[in-house]
């Protein structure tokens, strides 16, 4: 556990030293100009564009950390072989693997809670106060952090048996699919002969599902999100992310690198 | 092939013969499609066993967004040093391998030679029994060789065991117990420097100055001169009427040294041997 821990924190610190985290420079420039537009320009809509507004901004800046960082995690130690004087260390190469995730996801926790903090903001210049009810938006936010955790497993299984730009688009496209889930797995269609259907409905449930963490129509409307969803959504995402970095550990395990 | 307990062991052979291909089995880097290696009398599989052994890979490269201080630092960790300890061993470290007031510099302003200790101190860092060195003298100058080459002669003194590859042949005439050639992916002869070589004399070089005059003018048509000296080779037999003749023309002897075939010549012939073969089974196959 330590060892994974010391990789992890190693790789936090790159994220940072790389300066990952300016991103958030951005994130706050767009959400004072949201505040300020949004303020002067709606009546009764506000805190629902400054939250659809805010939440956006936080998944799409997140997926991007994820996909592109995540692809490079393992990758770019291969590729610059730093990993050969790690890996004669005692250390194991799943251990090596779990670090690196770990170390991407305490970045991505740290910069959506930085944003978050900035939406609290916003919406408070909007609003002017918070009240109990907008709580709701930390949950969508830590429904987002999940999503990025699989999608970083994802990014990371990827690039472990193939080139970065294809495990980018790989990564890219199962986020894609992974968003009409339901819609694969109810399709009616005379289009499609049933052998295909029952194939796709298969793949539906082979694919992560990402339409269960979008709850930013509720999150914008103060709508209560149900704690079983919650509870569904943390168990769900660790279950798939232990499933995919297993296969990842495997493949990294037997890898010849150059 | 067996590196035994306490010696320097060479690991020679050309470039492309096989030698970093070898080591990186053994750090598990790569994986063999046939036979085995044990370290330290465990698989190399074993990944336990890397807490008694240092590696320094070829043209090491490191995290270039640490410093040299936090890059030890970091490798430290993995041995389970507390941070006293750490911060003790990376100083100490870095004054070894000269890099005391590069400390705080990160990796990305440093040159390949700076990497190069880097990457040996971090080999050494955990005082381990078995030191793998890849090509530890490459991208260094004449001052870092001879203090990479110190810092092995210490080490083995120190009782550690010393495995390292070189295609720099008097390096390994100068520091290993006992040499193994690796030619063509194959192992073409393990033993000491001067077993592998024979220990035939070639000859005898006498190095001497001249001054000008008629009865010199022989002798330096058999001479080739280099700066101030002129050298000649000649058949051990015909040494001492060589030496009379430079005598009678008022040469200064400078040396007189044995010419005996290096490594080098062992090598140039194992190349050319494969080549050969290459070409006669390229012949056979048209």
């Amino acid at each position: 556990m330590s060892r994974i821990l010391i990789v992890a924190r190693n790789t936090f610190r790159e994220a940072v030293r790389d300066r990952v985290l300016y991103n958030l420079v951005f994130f706050a420039l767009l959400m004072i100009a949201s505040a300020v537009v949004v303020g002067q320009i709606s009546m009764d809509i506000e805190t629902v564009v400054m939250v659809s507004l805010g939440l956006s901004a936080i998944s799409l800046i997140g997926l991007l950390i994820a996909v592109f960082t995540g692809v490079g995690l393992v990758s770019k130690e291969i590729d610059k072989r730093t990993l050969h004087a790690v890996l004669a260390k005692p250390l194991r190469r799943w251990e090596f693997l779990l670090g690196k995730f770990a170390g991407l996801v305490l970045t991505l926790t740290v910069n959506t809670a930085a944003m978050a903090a900035g939406l609290f903001l916003a919406m408070l210049f909007v609003k002017h106060s918070i009240v109990r009810g907008d709580a709701v938006v930390l949950v969508a936010v830590y429904f987002i952090l999940l999503k990025l955790a699989l999608v970083v497993a994802l990014a990371m299984l990827f690039s472990c048996f193939t080139s970065p730009l294809l495990a980018i688009l790989f990564t890219g496209g199962i986020y894609v699919a992974g968003l009409f889930v339901a819609q694969l797995r109810n399709l009616q269609s005379t289009q499609i002969t049933p052998q295909l259907q029952k194939l796709l409905s298969i793949l539906s449930f082979l694919l992560p599902n990402f339409e269960n963490y979008d709850v930013m129509g509720a999150a914008a409307h103060g709508r209560s999100i149900p704690a079983s969803l919650a509870l569904h959504n943390t168990l769900y995402t660790m279950l798939y992310c232990g499933i995919v970095l297993s296969v990842a550990a495997v493949i990294f395990s037997r890898k010849d690198l150059k | 092939m067996q590196v035994e307990d306490g010696e320097v062991f060479g690991f020679l052979g050309p470039n492309g013969a096989g030698k970093s291909t070898t080591i990186k089995l053994l750090m598990g880097i790569i994986f063999p499609t046939a036979g085995s290696a044990q370290i330290l009398g465990k698989p190399v599989s074993d990944v336990s066993m890397h807490r008694d052994i240092g590696y320094l890979p070829e043209q090491p490269y490191f995290y270039d967004y640490l410093t040299a201080a936090e890059v030890l630092d970091y490798f430290a960790r993995f041995h389970g040093f507390n941070a006293a300890e750490r911060s003790e061993r990376v100083q100490k470290m870095l004054k070894k391998v000269g890099l005391e007031t590069a400390g705080k510099i990160q990796l990305r302003k440093y040159s390949k030679g700076m990497l190069q200790r880097v990457g040996l101190a971090q080999a050494i860092l955990h005082d381990p029994k078995l030191v793998i060195l890849d090509e530890p003298m490459s991208g260094l100058d004449p001052v870092g060789r001879r203090e990479v080459r110190d810092i092995i002669l210490e080490l083995k003194n120190a009782g550690k065991t010393i495995l390292f590859s070189t295609h720099i042949l008097s390096d390994a005439e100068m520091l290993c117990d006992r040499v193994g050639v690796i030619a063509g992916g194959k192992l073409r002869g393990v033993g000491t420097p001067g077993s592998i070589v024979g220990v035939k004399s070639a000859g005898m070089e006498v190095v001497f100055e001249l001054a000008d005059g008629a009865a010199a003018q022989k002798i330096r048509e058999k001479a080739t001169k280099s700066g101030t000296n002129y050298r000649m080779s000649v058949a051990d037999a015909e040494l001492y009427a060589a030496l009379e003749e430079l005598k009678g023309a008022g040469a200064k002897i400078i040396s007189v040294t044995q010419i005996k075939p290096t490594l080098e010549e062992f090598f140039m012939e194992l190349v050319g041997k494969d080549r050969a073969q290459a070409a006669a089974v390229e012949v056979s196959g048209q």
